[in-house]
This record gives C-alpha cells, sequence and structure tokens, in this order.
C-alpha cells in the first residue's frame, strides 16, 4: 500500500487540509479528486449525517462500510447530487470536485452525474435491449456523432466491463434475459460509456452470489487505474480485498430528540482499519463484536 | 456403531416423514382449507353472474336488431334520420359521423392535455399541499355525473357567458354544435384520462429513472426515455377506454341541444364545415328511437341495430387497446 503514512485519523486530517488547502495535499504524490469537509446530510427533520470530513483520491478504490442506516449510502449520493432526486433531502457543508464546489449554485447536477457515474444496489438495466442500455448514456450527453461511433463505444464499454464475449452475439435482445451478475456488469459498462471520471458503486454486490462477486470485485480491480471507485458495502471481506482506503460510519443517537444520526468514525487504509484500528468501534465492527 | 446410524437414520426419516405428512394433512382437512374453497366457488360464480348478464343483453339486442342488420345492413348505416320508422333510408350515418368527430375530438384535446397534466402532476408538481388538493379535486371531477358536464358545455360554448375569454367559445363553436359536443365530452374524460395516466407513470421502478439520471440524463430526457415509453401500454389503455366512455355517453349531448329528431345536415365523414353546425350522435339516436317505440313500434329494432353497431364500436376501440397494451409490453420486456 502506498500512502501508508498519508492518513491517520479523521482529525488530523483536518487539521492536515487546513494548512495545505489546495488540491494537491499531503505529500503531493495523492491529488485528492473529492474534498467533503462539516457536510450534514438532512431528510425534512431527519439528521441523517453529521459532519462528514473526507477525503477521497485520484485512481484508489475508497470504500465505505458500517451498520444498517449508518448514512454511508447518503454520503456516497452527494457525491453525483443523487441526493437532489429526494425532494426532502437536504446537504449542507462544503463537498468540493476536483477543487469546485459540487453543491454550488452554479453547478449543474446532469454535468456532474456525466462526470461522476453510478452503479446501484440492484442491478438496474433500462427495458431495452443490452445494446441500447449502454447506448442511453452516450445518446443522451450527445457523445456519438454517428452509428459506428456510438457502436465502438458500446463494444469498448462492454469489453472494460468484462462482457463482451457473453453478449456480443445478442446485443440486440433484452437485458433482462442476463444473469444478476451479467446484469449488474452491463450496468457498470453503462455507467462508464460516458467515460466518467468516478464510479460510484452502492453495494454493486448484495444481490449477487459468490461468483458473480468475484466477477465485479476483479473487474474493480482492473478499472481503478482509470477511474476513481467508492464503493459502499455490508460486506467486511469485500472491503478489506478490495479497497485501498476504508471509511468506517456508524450511528449514534441523539440524546436529547432520540433520533440517529450517522457519522464518519475514522478513514484510514484498509490494512490499518482492518488490522489496527485506532477507534474502539472501529474495531468492534471489523472484528464483529457489534452492527 | 452402524447399527446405531442406521437407527438414528430411521427415526429421523420417520419424524420428517411424519411432519410432512402431517403439515400436508392439516391443510385438506381444516377449518381454513373448507373456507378456501367455498371463497373460491362464491367468486366463480359471481363471475358467471355478470357474464350471464352480458350475454343476456348482448344476445337479446342481436336478436331484435337481427333483421335490419341482414336485410339492409348498407342503407342502414348510409341512411338517415326519419320522421316513421317505415320511411325510405331511415339509418344511422348522421349518428355515426357525430360520434367519430366526438372520438376525434377526445384524442385531440382530452389525449394530449390529460398526459401532460399528468406528466406535471407526477414528475414536475412539488409535493406539496396544493398538489394534494388538486389532485383530489381531480378525482372528485372524475365521479361528477356526465349531465353535469352537458350543463358545463350548455353554459359556456351554447349559451354562452358574457365574460372574458369565455364569451369567445361561443362563437367559435357555433352555439350547439359538433364542435361543442366533442368539447365538452373532451372535459368530461379529461380527469379519467388524468388519472389513468397518472397511474401508468407511477408504475416505473424508481431504480430505472435512477439509473437514466445516473448516466447523465437530464429530467425531459428520464421522462421523454425511460418514463413514457414503460407507462405507455398503461396510457394508451387508458385513453382508449377513456374515448369509449365518450362515445357512450348520451346524457350532456341532451343537454347540448343534439337534434333528435330530423337533422336535414348529411356531411360526410371528413366534411370539416359540419363542426359548426347542428348534430347528432350514437347515443342520442338510441335513446330517441327507444323513447319513440311505443308509437311505432320498428323503431324499437332500428334502435337494437344501432346498437350493435355502437357496440360493435366500442369493442373495437377497447380491443385495440388491449392489442396495443401487449404490443407495448412484449416490447418491454
Amino acid at each position: 500500500m502506498n500512502g501508508a503514512n498519508n492518513m491517520s485519523d479523521v482529525n488530523n486530517m483536518t487539521d492536515v487540509s487546513d494548512l495545505n488547502g489546495t488540491a494537491n495535499s499531503m505529500n503531493g504524490e495523492q491529488e485528492h479528486i473529492f474534498y467533503a469537509r462539516d457536510l450534514n446530510i438532512y431528510y425534512g427533520d431527519h439528521h441523517a449525517v453529521a459532519d462528514v470530513n473526507l477525503d477521497i483520491y485520484s485512481k484508489e478504490i475508497t470504500a465505505f462500510i458500517g451498520p444498517s442506516g449508518c448514512g454511508k449510502t447518503s454520503v456516497l449520493r452527494c457525491y453525483n447530487r443523487m441526493n437532489d432526486l429526494i425532494p426532502i433531502a437536504k446537504v449542507e457543508g462544503t463537498l468540493e470536485y476536483k477543487g469546485l464546489n459540487l453543491y454550488g449554485s452554479q453547478i449543474d447536477p446532469v454535468e456532474v452525474r456525466r462526470r461522476i457515474g453510478m452503479v446501484f444496489q440492484k442491478p438496474n438495466p433500462f427495458p431495452k435491449s443490452i445494446y441500447e442500455n449502454v447506448a442511453y448514456g452516450p445518446k443522451v450527453c450527445g457523445m456519438s456523432r454517428n452509428r459506428s461511433e456510438l457502436d465502438d463505444i458500446v463494444e469498448r464499454s462492454l469489453k472494460r466491463a468484462a462482457l463482451w464475449d457473453e453478449v456480443k452475439g445478442r446485443l440486440k435482445s433484452s437485458a433482462f434475459g442476463l444473469s444478476g451478475g451479467q446484469q449488474q456488469r452491463l450496468c457498470i459498462a453503462r455507467a462508464i460509456a460516458v467515460d466518467p471520471d468516478v464510479l460510484l458503486m452502492d453495494e454493486p454486490c448484495s444481490s449477487l452470489d459468490p461468483i458473480a462477486t468475484t466477477r465485479i470485485e476483479e473487474l474493480m480491480d482492473g478499472l481503478k487505474n482509470d477511474y476513481t471507485i467508492i464503493i459502499v458495502t455490508h460486506n467486511m471481506q469485500q472491503a478489506a480485498r478490495i479497497s485501498d482506503k476504508t471509511a468506517f460510519f456508524t450511528t449514534e443517537e441523539n440524546a436529547e430528540t432520540g433520533m440517529r444520526t450517522g457519522m464518519l468514525i475514522e478513514f484510514d487504509i484498509a490494512e490499518k482499519i482492518f488490522s489496527n484500528p485506532n477507534d474502539e468501534r472501529t474495531e468492534n465492527y471489523v472484528t464483529g463484536r457489534f452492527g | 456403531m452402524a447399527i446405531f446410524g442406521r437407527l438414528l437414520d430411521r427415526r429421523t426419516k420417520d419424524h420428517i416423514q411424519k411432519s410432512v405428512t402431517q403439515a400436508l394433512g392439516t391443510k385438506r382437512s381444516g377449518r381454513s382449507g373448507i373456507l378456501d374453497t367455498l371463497l373460491r366457488y362464491i367468486i366463480i360464480a359471481l363471475l358467471f353472474i355478470s357474464l350471464i348478464i352480458l350475454a343476456v343483453l348482448i344476445i337479446d339486442i342481436a336478436i331484435d336488431g337481427f333483421d335490419v342488420l341482414s336485410s339492409r345492413l348498407g342503407s342502414f348505416l348510409s341512411g338517415t334520420l326519419r320522421s316513421r320508422s317505415v320511411d325510405e333510408g331511415i339509418g344511422i350515418q348522421q349518428g355515426l359521423v357525430g360520434s367519430f368527430w366526438i372520438a376525434v375530438f377526445v384524442a385531440v384535446f382530452a389525449f394530449p392535455i390529460g398526459i401532460a397534466a399528468a406528466i406535471y402532476l407526477e414528475e414536475y408538481a412539488p409535493k406539496n399541499r396544493l398538489t394534494k388538493f388538486i389532485e383530489l379535486n381531480i378525482r372528485n371531477l372524475a365521479g361528477v355525473p356526465s349531465v353535469v358536464y352537458g350543463l358545463l358545455g350548455l353554459f359556456i360554448f351554447v349559451k354562452g357567458f358574457d365574460v372574458f375569454l369565455l364569451r369567445n367559445f361561443k362563437s367559435l363553436v357555433g352555439g350547439s354544435s359538433l364542435a361543442a359536443a366533442g368539447l365538452t365530452l373532451s372535459i368530461l374524460v379529461l380527469p379519467i384520462v388524468i388519472i389513468t395516466a397518472q397511474e401508468a407513470l407511477k408504475t416505473i421502478p424508481s431504480i430505472i429513472k435512477e439509473g437514466a439520471y445516473g448516466v447523465g440524463a437530464t429530467k425531459w430526457q428520464v421522462i421523454r426515455g425511460q418514463v413514457l415509453p414503460y407507462a405507455a401500454p398503461g396510457i394508451l389503455t387508458g385513453t382508449l377506454l377513456s374515448m369509449s366512455r365518450a362515445i357512450g355517453e348520451a346524457a350532456p349531448l341532451i343537454l347540448l341541444g343534439a337534434v333528435t329528431g330530423r337533422l336535414g345536415l348529411k356531411a360526410g365523414l371528413f366534411d370539416f364545415y359540419q363542426l359548426q353546425e347542428r348534430f347528432t350522435a350514437m347515443p342520442i339516436i338510441i335513446t330517441n328511437w327507444t323513447q319513440k317505440q311505443g308509437r311505432d313500434i320498428g323503431f324499437g329494432e332500428n334502435a337494437a341495430a344501432a346498437i350493435v353497431v355502437l357496440l360493435f364500436f366500442v369493442l373495437l376501440i377497447n380491443a385495440t387497446a388491449i392489442l396495443l397494451r401487449n404490443y407495448f409490453e412484449k416490447k418491454r420486456a
């Protein structure tokens, strides 16, 4: 693991970035692509996530782990402004992408989602053909000038998602005819077809069998050369296997209101989180004593 | 050791077998089992009752109208309204043309406005009290008796309100005219179109919408490329069923001044000038001839024949709705 000495716990991180204050932080080897400070998420009156300070680094896999309801998915959905689709959701604090305030008034969420792709918990192919599923993004983004360009993008994306060989003979048939694992790889192909910078993955393997899960994990390992990947997972082995950095979230009850609010406990390189975490709560969780 | 193992084996097997047979046995002989069977037969019986009522109606009318339809179908379809049933050339051409134009008006006005309203309410309107209030009122409007819509049409199109924009409607449609009838019935089915389209738009799983947003689609691209194709079968069925409702309505047309006696005008299907002229329609002819059969027995048979023709067209529209729905659903999967 490179960058082992970059990271420390959350509180220190704030100090470091305050000192640097630029996109090129730490020791200059790595640059952070996302920069979150005091990120708070509310759903109506419910304070869902409190004060997240977190830097995501380029061309790495960052895993979010934690018990249910700890807000890891909510945080993930901030990165491509997917929370905008929930009318009662409100995001406060600073969230920067390459130094740009993602929630700034001049930012177009549609443009954000073209750069920051997403793969969802349940495979969600469109009720269209395999080809149309992959071609949809490039079409709505106006990426291709003609049919053969589109064909190229579809082929390249499917190859990238390790699905081409299985579907090249039946591109025109329905995506619903694929198995769950194939559907999820199709969704990955669909996400990378618009050539994003970042891939957000919200428990992408939670509905897949172990073999399909392994395939997706192998795929992610290859994809991280070109994409920054953030993955939410319930599977601690998976986080330990594939992530470079791991963020542990948990939920705590507010003594006054009785409402549960998620928070980031610890963020570090994966090895450290899983072998020798700083926080006792992290240790309890990764050793299976709680959650 | 081996004996003990076998003994255990058999005992376990026996135990499993016993519990399985017990479970199966209770399901068949238990009280809930009897209730289940009973309920099934009651439901089947109820289904048959409604089917029998429908069959009796159709057969009775088909028998009454058979003579007219078999002996002079051509002249019946091309003939006009007459004062006596024995008159040469009595027929329903004017009613068919009138009902055709009513259907066209519904397709041109009620469908686009209704679907657009449904898209707005489902996708764009803020989820607040005002929206809820509007939706509730649309549901109430769908339940308002059709004769009330006739009154509305009478005041707006025929009598003419002397208020701001409304006063223009009267001169535009030409008073008691086919256009007034088409617009009134479009208003009548508009709430139904909105509600069914809204229900259809709701059926798209949110994960498909999120998937489209996730690759950078704009709101309209998601609606155009994902939501509408997904909802198309439901929207089509709902709108076409509302069309058959519109062409079956008689009460509002009576208030609008549909001609029941002799209508001088005999225009072709696509003669646009008739839109501003006096009109009649299939349900009006049926109502009128049925009323007249007391004095002139021949009108009863003509009315029955007209009902068969109207039913034919209504069933044609409904069948189209079902076929289109199946086609789009197949395409979706």
